[in-house]
């Protein structure tokens, strides 16, 4: 029986520390896809600035309070803008961004056709 | 002719691509936010600076009147330069100036306001910054001028000469 009680003990301990293991995993997630608007060219997981270190306690915050990773980008979006995010989300101003590397592709795509394929035929 | 009707829009492209990229060389890197949006204060409940008794938002910005809600700490420079300013908005009659102690120790932050003269109506200290990015703030100093519960204008720096005629003339 004493066993019995070590195991469940060991088994929640074990437990409790995956789980908070992997809030912190998308904690890093979350931070490492927000711009750090004050800093040059770095993300809120990466700066060390006053802003960067609040903001990392507000999406911890919002992540124990059960917010999911969506409604935390939109809660952040609202107050700073779509620039603190680094994945723009597609929308009618940034189509373009997200369909030239496509379209590139398939030029790319149709020349390698055009001189290589069809002149040997 | 068909022939060249492929390396004509293959040079067209890149050409319009080189031209899209040159413009964007001129433009400045540096984000600057829009600072003239109306949007809605955030609620919330915070610590007084002076005591321990906690503060709603609806308790503070319940008066029809102009209020400038100021970020500021001992440890910031800028906040200095700015302080004769708001000192002066002080004593004007329909605006109160509530003040956000941010990330500050409270006896650097009592002799901070000692040595320079308190302008502010009410403090409310903001320990661990999270507060001020409910309010969508970079930093300090940082102003935010409210008048019924809306955002009407955003200060990000230190207010000079011309942002406190700027505040004298919106206020009147």
């Amino acid at each position: 029986m004493k066993i019995l009680k070590y195991i469940i003990f060991i088994y929640l301990l074990v437990s409790v520390n995956y789980l908070s293991a992997q809030e912190e995993n998308l904690q890093n997630k979350i931070t490492k896809n927000l711009r750090c608007l004050i800093c040059q060219g770095q993300s809120v997981y990466d700066s060390d600035s006053e802003f960067a270190n609040s903001l990392k306690i507000i999406v911890k915050q919002k992540l124990s309070e059960g917010k999911s990773e969506k409604q935390i980008y939109n809660f952040l979006e609202d107050k700073y803008g779509k620039w603190i995010l680094y994945d723009p989300e597609f929308s009618k101003n940034t189509y373009f961004l997200w369909i030239l590397p496509i379209f590139l592709f398939v030029i790319g795509g149709v020349l390698i056709l055009k001189l290589f394929i069809i002149k040997k035929n | 002719m068909k022939n060249k009707i492929f390396p004509t829009f293959l040079v067209f492209f890149f050409l319009s691509i080189f031209f899209i990229f040159f413009k964007g060389l001129q433009n400045s890197n540096i984000y600057i936010p829009n600072t003239n949006l109306e949007k809605n204060i955030p609620s919330f409940i915070a610590k007084l600076f002076d005591s321990d008794d906690n503060i709603s938002s609806e308790e503070i910005f319940k008066e029809n009147k102009f209020y400038l809600m100021n970020i500021w700490a001992s440890w910031c420079v800028p906040c200095r330069e700015e302080h004769s300013f708001l000192m002066n908005l002080s004593n004007e009659k329909n605006i109160e100036i509530i003040g956000f102690n941010y990330k500050d120790n409270n006896a650097k932050a009592k002799s901070f306001l000692s040595e320079l003269d308190n302008p502010y109506n009410l403090i409310i200290s903001d320990k661990d910054g999270t507060l001020s990015i409910e309010w969508g703030a970079y930093g300090v100093p940082e102003s935010f001028l409210i008048y019924n519960n809306k955002i009407i204008k955003k200060i990000i720096g230190p207010i000079d000469k011309d942002l406190f005629f700027e505040i004298k003339e919106l206020i009147q």
